[in-house]
């Protein structure tokens, strides 16, 4: 039988999806540029004037601004989107006012409505093509087991555990963006994808070594006894790899600099998730979903 | 024997790749040979790596073509926008630019390592959209100009607006409402352009442009001025007329004359302008990315100090936890790097931000392979197997695992690549090229060196792998 460890984080885990939603549907997603249309320009100074200026300067040329610091020196500013001539006349104005200040352009970003559309739809495309290509491939390796459990058993409960690992990240994010005005901006979706890749490679590690238990002789009664000894066994393995992974990530994280140290996060969230849930997502399902068939 | 050629093979290998991929140091050594014995071995040649925008500072410029009004083939007007953009771009001088249709009415411009991007975007953006336009009918322009000012035309009316001498007027309402009402396209427009020159009037002898046409243009050209004898046909340049002339007679030889009021400097850079090429439908810049110089240098230093940090953090890891099996591992690791490092080379993978993160990762997942075979090894001389069984069942039977691990990671790197645009590419496809690498080593090559150590000596030994 399976232990009753499986069925109360099991149900943790639904816990922090419903969650996860409610928190979304609540504060909703901060997008960045490239989803949302618009522009952003990042200043980099060597006196940097006080904010308000800036914003009085800005206002009185384009409009509706939006400015934060970045690291000791520099500033972003989010605004609608900008035609070439008006960001070189906010840069033209901002020298003017700030004649001192040692003004740099260090990074300009100006998306357009239709591309941000399009990039969301491509985003949201190519994770349900990953999804779909993942429950196939286990379906076909995991063809042979069919006696014991239905191979789209299989691949459903890695699936749940698939959504479990985006739906919380998605979650946590939009807690990030309410509170610290951390975006979701493009490379969020490699993020997505790259745990979906890593989490369910997890899952196939343990599917691996239940089939390899079950070939060695087990019978369906005590499945939940397999799948637990299976989770057991490559426990270590689990640990290992997720420390590693996480290892390079905290490197990217810490040394990598601001434009990729949220995409590291992501990352590092949704890769202990990938861990996590195949151990008590994905098993526990399995378990129950081959009971009822 | 066997063991040992694979051995060798796998050192001589190991060392024409780090020739390849980190030439400078290799250099280094050779020569301080050279001075030494005072021979002289040749230098490697360099080959540098391809640095993304990111990385190097540059521009990612999107542009959409409005090919609403082209029938026949909107495929030849895009390569034709392209082709021109392409001219304009080189005429610049940026080393490497990549021009690209993308779909079917975008154009996507990169160029890396500029420094004025300003310019650039100006150049490109000025790129004339020269147009042949005939008049529309009266009725027609009435209800335009209704339409744009609500009804109060302020005793505006066609007529006086589309007199030859109220081009500036109409200049004017052109740039104000963004609707014409007086001129409509003909279908003649820059493609049916051959050279244009700078040439001056027969009487007045200010500067005027004479236009040649094509054989295409002046046959559209000639049509053109046969249904219109008598009547005005505008010549716009960039959406906004320059010149519109009354025609006298039909033109059949394809040579037609712009007499607007240039001073010789302009007479001249439009000539400039024309003869690099005019877009065959216009183009409007929709989407840019710009990085500068400095943050791209910064961004490449953090990126690449996160690597070395990454790697030897998983190798210290390693090491602790594996002891013998661990050091093996992270010499895998450097020939793993070795080898992804010379791929990105070759092929050659453009070197993005988010592209170094996904190599960054594939140093944790080239790892995985290993830890899936060690713990296995593990747990049969747990068992009490010898050190050389145990070895080949950890490998045959973390071999599936492997297997599995791999390709389901592969299938999103190939999902990424296929479905996503150019900057997370780059993360698809080092994720990519790191998978199969990795199959690769963390198999064959750690194989090649467990076997080495699984010996008899180090039966007695069993610590070091447990």
């Amino acid at each position: 039988m399976l232990p009753k460890i499986y069925k109360i984080m099991f149900w943790f885990s639904i816990l922090l999806v419903v969650l996860s939603i409610i928190v979304t549907g609540v504060f909703g997603l901060r997008l960045g540029v490239d989803f949302s249309g618009g522009s952003v320009l990042e200043l980099g100074f060597e006196n940097r004037p006080i904010i308000t200026e800036v914003k009085d300067t800005l206002t009185a040329k384009i409009g509706d601004v939006e400015i934060s610091p970045e690291g000791e020196k520099g500033l972003i500013i989010r605004t609608h989107e900008l035609t070439e001539a008006q960001h070189q006349e906010v840069l033209s104005a901002l020298q003017e006012a700030f004649p001192e200040s040692g003004l740099q352009e260090r990074q300009f970003s100006s998306v357009g409505p239709v591309i941000g559309n399009e990039l969301k739809q491509r985003s949201l495309f190519a994770i349900f093509l990953v999804l779909i290509s993942v429950v196939i491939y286990i379906a076909i390796v995991f063809r042979k087991l069919g006696r014991t459990t239905s191979p789209w058993a299989m691949g459903l409960s890695a699936i749940f555990a698939l959504i479990h690992d985006i739906i919380v990240p998605v979650g946590i994010f939009s807690l990030l963006g309410h509170f610290y005005g951390i975006e979701i901006t493009g490379v969020f979706v490699a993020a997505a994808l790259t745990i979906l890749g890593f989490s369910v490679s997890d899952t196939v590690i343990i599917y691996d070594r239940i089939r390899e238990n079950i070939i060695r002789g087990g019978n369906k009664n005590e499945f939940g006894a397999i799948v637990h000894r299976s989770v057991m066994q490559t426990l270590t393995r689990s640990l290992n790899t997720v420390f590693t992974v996480l290892l390079s990530l905290f490197a990217i994280y810490f040394f990598g600099g601001e434009s990729i140290k949220y995409f590291s996060l992501a990352l590092i969230v949704g890769i202990f998730l990938g861990a996590y849930s195949s151990i008590f997502v994905a098993s526990p399902l399995l378990v129950w979903l081959t009971k009822k068939a | 024997m066997r063991k040992n050629l694979l051995l060798i093979a796998t050192i001589v290998g190991s060392i024409v790749l780090l020739a390849f991929v980190a030439p400078q140091t290799v250099n280094k050594g050779i020569n301080w040979i050279n001075n030494l014995v005072s021979i002289s071995l040749p230098n490697i040649p360099d080959r540098p790596f391809h640095l993304g925008l990111d990385l190097l500072g540059g521009t990612h410029l999107v542009y959409q073509a409005d090919l609403s009004k082209i029938i026949s083939s909107p495929d030849d007007a895009m390569q034709g926008v392209r082709d021109v953009v392409e001219r304009r771009v080189n005429l610049f001088g940026v080393s490497e630019p990549v021009v690209q249709i993308s779909g079917n009415d975008r154009l996507i411009v990169d160029l890396a390592g500029i420094k004025d991007v300003n310019q650039a975007i100006k150049l490109i953006g000025q790129t004339p959209f020269l147009e042949f336009k005939t008049i529309l009918p009266t009725a027609q322009g009435e209800a335009i100009i209704k339409q744009a000012l609500g009804g109060n035309t302020e005793g505006l009316t066609a007529t006086t607006l589309c007199a030859p001498s109220s081009i500036v007027i109409l200049n004017q309402f052109l740039v104000s409402f963004g609707v014409d009402p007086c001129f409509q396209p003909s279908g003649l427009n820059g493609s049916g352009l051959k050279t244009a020159q700078v040439s001056f009037g027969n009487q007045s002898l200010s500067p005027q442009v004479s236009l040649e046409l094509n054989n295409e243009g002046a046959k559209l050209f000639s049509e053109i001025t046969q249904a219109n004898l008598g009547r005005t046909v505008a010549i716009y340049l960039d959406g906004l007329p320059i010149s519109a002339p009354t025609v006298q007679s039909a033109i059949t030889d394809g040579r037609a004359v712009i007499s607007g009021n240039f001073s010789p400097a302009e007479a001249k850079t439009l000539v400039a302008r024309l003869n690099s090429g005019a877009l065959p439908v216009p183009i409007q810049l929709i989407s840019q990315q710009t990085i500068g110089a400095s943050l791209g240098q910064d961004s490449l230093d953090r990126s690449l100090k996160a690597g070395a940090y990454s790697l030897i953090f998983v190798a210290v890891f390693m090491i602790i936890f594996y002891r013998l099996p661990g050091v093996i591992s992270v010499i895998a690791l450097l020939i793993y790097t070795l080898i992804v490092l010379a791929f990105y080379k070759l092929i050659p993978v453009t070197l993005t931000l988010a592209g170094i993160a996904g190599f960054i990762l594939s140093l944790g997942m080239a790892v995985d392979a290993n830890i899936l075979i060690f713990a296995r090894m593990k747990e049969e001389l747990v068992a009490g197997k010898s050190l050389h069984a145990a070895t080949h069942e950890g490998f045959s039977r973390a071999w599936l695992s492997v297997r599995d691990g791999h390709v389901t990671t592969l299938i999103s790197a190939v999902v990424l690549y296929a479905a996503t645009t150019s900057i997370v590419k780059g993360f698809a496809l080092t994720l990519g090229i790191g998978v199969l690498t990795s199959l690769f080593t963390a198999t064959m090559v750690t194989r090649t060196f467990l076997n080495l150590v699984t010996s008899k000596w180090f039966e007695s030994k069993q610590w070091l792998f447990r």
